[in-house]
Parts: C-alpha cells; structure tokens; sequence
C-alpha cells in the first residue's frame, strides 16, 4: 500500500516538477538562470520577459493565426464529417461501406508520407503563406478521424426517428440539422476537443508551408524563438507559456471533455 | 425506405478536399517514387525502382534510421504501456484523490510537442539541466550525462521524453478498459482462491486485450510519428544517432531536394506502419477470451 503511494507520488511529481521549473524560469533572469537553475527568483518575479516577447515578437499575431487556423479547422472538419457521417449512416449500404473505407484509409497514413507532393501541390496551389492553405490541408488531414468517430456514433442513433421524420416530408437537409447534428453532441464535442488539440499544437505544416513571419502559428513561432534565444530558458518558456495557456486554461475547465475526447481521438486512431 | 439522391450531396464538400489535399498527395507519393524528381524542376526521369534499391541496400543513414526507429519505438512501447497499466491498476477507483492524479497525468498530452521539447532540453541540459543537478546532489554524480549530445544515448532521451508526453493518454485508456471489467469475476476469483497473478493472467489481462490492443497499437504508430519532439530536441543528431524515419523523409526532401527519394523512403514508411500494426493485431487477437 504504502509502495502504491509513493509510486503515485512520485509520478505526480515528474509532471509537477517540469512544469512548476517552467513556470519560475519565465519569471527569473538569463543571470539567475544560470547561477541557479533550480532556485526560487531572488528579486522577487521579474514579468521582464513577458514585457520582452511581445515587444521583441509579434507574439499577438502568431497568436491570432493560432487562433483563426484552429477555430476554423475544427468548425469545418466537424461541418464537413459530420454530413458525411450522417450520409454513411442514412445511405447504410455498400455505396456506405465504400466511403466508410476511403475515408478511414486516411487514419492509416501517417502525415510525413504525403508531405513531399503535399508541398509541391501547395506551390503550385499557390497556397504556401497563407492561412487558407492551412485551414484547407488540416481539415483534409482530420477528416478520417473525424469521420470515424462520427460515423461510429450516428449508427447508434435509432433510425426509426429518421424514417418517420420523412415520412413527414423532411428533406435530408432537414433531418441532419434537427435530428442528428443535436442528438450527436456528445460525440461531436468530444472530437472538437480532439481536433481543438491537435490543430492549436500541429508543427508539421506550418513548417512545410509557411516561411512569412505574418502567417506564422504558435509552435512555428515558438520553434524558431530556439534559433534567435538559443539556451535563453527564460524567454522560451515565456513563450511556452503564452503558447499552451488557452489549451491550459480550458483544460481546467472542461477536464472531462477533454479525457473523453483525447481518448476517443486515440480509441479510433 | 428510399432515401433521396440529396444524401450524396453531402459527401461532396469534405469528398472534394480529401482528394486534392489527401488522395491526390498520396497517390503521387506513389508515382514520384519511381522518378529522380528535385521538387523544383519541371522534368524527371523514370529510375524504375533505383530509389527502392538505393534505400534498402545503399543507404547506411537510412538504415540507421529504421534501427533508430525500432529502439524508440521498443522502448516506448515495452515501458509506456507498462507504466500506464500499473498507474492504471492503482488509480482505477473514482475516487477524488483519482481523479485529480489520473487529470494530473494525462496534463502533458495537451501540451505542443514544441513545448515539451524546450521542457526536456532544460532538463537534458548537461550543465543547467535539472538531470544532472539532481544526480548531483544524489551523489551520483558518475551518471551525469550529456544526454541528447551522447550518441549512444540520445534516443532512449528522448524515448522518455515521449512517454512523459503521453503515459498519461495510454492509462486514461486503460482506466476505461479495466473499469468496464464486471466485478463479480474478481469475486469468483477470490472465492475460488486466485492468487493476485492469478488473477491477473486468467481475469484481467484476456479481458483487458482489446484496450491492450489499441494502447499498442496507438502507442506505435505515435512512436513513428514522433517528428516534432526529435526535430525541435536534437534535429536527427548527433551523428544521425536520433533520425527517425520521418525526420529523415523531411531531410531528404526539404535538404537535399531529393523529393523522388524522398517519396520512395515515405512508402516504404508506410508499409513498415502497416506490416507493424497488423502483426500486432494478430498477436494480441489470439489473446482474446470471451466470457
């Protein structure tokens, strides 16, 4: 029992710790960094870093890419999944189970395999530096996922209901909108969240795609801050902590979306 | 019932985007594959499968590569999965306590893999590090190390910085596998007088397999995909001794312009996933019991 505890204990301090040392480096000087990595900040919280990044950074810029590449990936590929999950579900035939397979196939692959003709594709697209370009490839990229797991939910939903509302005269159009897009929140918001995560933190393709300063996204950014600061902890983790506080603060708020989400992303994937 | 031609109309937004974005890439990774193509010029020539020969025999990075890409992947997988069914095995009640520590430990999967970088080179850092701080004051001092600059070492760093990354997601995982495990086999087993690895073998592991299954599995091909944490930590280095397939495909194409070699690297990427993930399922199926 008591082994139990300290194993618990233990393990609970390995995420503390690296994140409590994050949390004093940004507000300690590169002087008492170096002097004493692991110390409390002597002169009290230095908030200089956080003043300098944005000064020296157009941190609100990468910040506001973050966010209208995220917000929009996430509301397309769900708009865009959860028709064609509820088109699997209503056709319910081979035509179904053909799609069904296409989409899927994608969850397969993993993002550097197509990534060489992605980029020439982009160039030619005229799409690199751009936040469109991202929005359209990030939710081409989900929506095996997202489709999946949509899928997966809109089958369970009694078709009864679906049937009799045409007998009504409800059009498809209809039925997806008042029918199956509320009764399938659950499992809609629990890939939002998914979705939410992997968009807000993805590296990969604004690293292919994008070399302007002024359509850069927050990892992008962040992962650059390594050439211009090199070992200046201080400064990178400000920028740590700038870049994963929305994520943060929603997790405390919505923990247990999230642990339902982030594993039905994993579930499926 | 019929169902009216309408249906088909929503496939097409989302159909339309995944075939130019998705398919389409694809599929030309195939074709390019099979050509000497830069990625810049217009023209290439077919070399018929002369990049498929060059990978598997002519090219030691590459094969490093896959080495590199086998020891991560082991060690993630064997301690990773290990640690997250134990934690979850501990944690498994509803308790308030529980579920503080099960939200505690799943915290870094929400973090950007960039982010868990800078964290873990400050702590790998040879003199500011904590690492090495720690060990230090253990008086342990013969165990200090240059962890991600020590080329024999380099990858197993970073092997634990993946699984600090994402244990936390794999016990979530698990949790849920062993909490949908009906109690009264427990009791049986008790009654019947199981010991605990008793217990274990004939209750909960054939029970827990398809969790088991989908933690592997997951946790592999997580494993292959690792790009951003051996990109932003230690970009494939030293001496290659940290390039992974992926980062490898990236070098290839995006340093050397090697995009027809590049191609061909990133099928033979795609078919070690595959021939992995379905030996896996295969093994852990024949695991499965139903009661």
């Amino acid at each position: 029992m008591l082994f139990r505890k300290f194993s618990l204990a233990v393990y609970a301090l390995l995420i503390l710790i690296p994140l409590l040392m994050v949390a004093l480096t940004s507000v300690k000087t590169l002087q008492e960094t170096f002097r004493d990595p692991l110390g409390l900040p002597e002169d009290g919280f230095q908030w200089s870093n956080y003043s300098a990044i944005f000064e020296e950074q157009t941190m609100a810029g990468y910040f506001m890419n973050s966010t209208i590449v995220t917000l929009c990936s996430v509301f397309l590929t769900l708009f865009f999944a959860s028709m064609i999950a509820f088109g699997i579900s209503r056709l319910n035939n081979w035509m179904g189970n053909i799609l069904f397979g296409l989409f899927t196939l994608g969850m397969m692959v993993p993002a550097q395999v197509n990534m060489v003709p992605l980029y020439s594709l982009m160039l030619d697209l005229n799409l690199t530096n751009s936040l469109l370009g991202l929005i359209l490839v990030n939710i081409a990229v989900t929506l095996p996922i997202a489709v999946f797991i949509l899928t997966g939910f809109m089958k369970t939903l009694p078709k009864e209901l679906f049937e009799a509302s045409t007998i009504d005269g409800a059009g498809n159009w209809q039925i997806y909108t008042k029918l199956a897009l509320p009764l399938s929140l659950p499992s809609l918001s629990a890939t939002a969240i998914f979705l939410f995560v992997m968009h807000w933190n993805d590296l990969l393709y604004p690293l292919l795609f994008i070399t302007d300063n002024a359509y850069k996204t927050l990892p992008l950014a962040l992962l650059e801050f390594q050439g211009e600061y090199s070992t200046n902890y201080p400064m990178l983790f400000t920028g740590v902590i700038i870049a994963s506080a929305p994520m943060v603060i929603a997790y405390v708020f919505l923990q247990r979306f999230f642990v339902a989400g982030m594993t039905a992303g994993a579930l499926k994937g | 019932m019929r169902i009216s031609k309408t249906i088909y109309l929503f496939f097409l937004p989302g159909l339309f985007l995944y075939s130019i974005f998705f398919l389409y890439p694809t599929v030309s990774a195939l074709f390019y594959s099979f050509t000497d193509w830069d990625g810049l010029s217009d023209a290439y020539q077919f070399v018929g499968i002369g990049n498929y020969e060059r990978a598997l025999t002519g090219d030691s990075v590459f094969r490093k590569t896959v080495g590199n890409n086998l020891k991560f992947m082991l060690m993630v997988v064997i301690f990773q999965t290990l640690a997250a069914l134990a934690f979850a095995m501990i944690v498994l009640k509803n308790t308030k306590t529980n579920l503080f520590l099960r939200a505690l430990y799943f915290f870094p999967t929400i973090l950007s893999s960039v982010s868990v970088a800078f964290i873990w080179s400050f702590i790998y850092d040879p003199s500011l590090g904590i690492l090495n701080q720690i060990l230090g004051l253990l008086g342990l001092d013969f165990l200090q190390q240059n962890w991600l600059g020590n080329s024999d070492i380099a990858i197993y760093s970073l092997a634990i910085t993946q699984i600090w990354f994402h244990a936390g997601q794999m016990l979530i995982i698990f949790v849920a596998g062993l909490q949908a495990i009906p109690e009264d086999l427990y009791e049986v087993a008790k009654i019947e007088g199981a010991s605990k690895w008793q217990t274990f073998r004939k209750v909960t592991w054939p029970l827990l397999a398809p969790s088991a299954t989908i933690v592997i599995a997951y946790t592999t091909i997580q494993s292959f995909k690792a790009f951003d944490l051996v990109f932003a930590m230690t970009g494939g280095g030293p001496n290659n001794s940290t390039e992974i397939i992926a980062t490898y495909i990236f070098d290839v194409a995006f340093r050397s312009y090697n995009f027809g070699y590049a191609s061909s690297i990133s099928v033979l990427f795609m078919i070690i996933i595959a021939f992995i993930t379905f030996l896996q399922f295969k093994a852990l199926r024949s695991d499965r019991i139903s009661y």
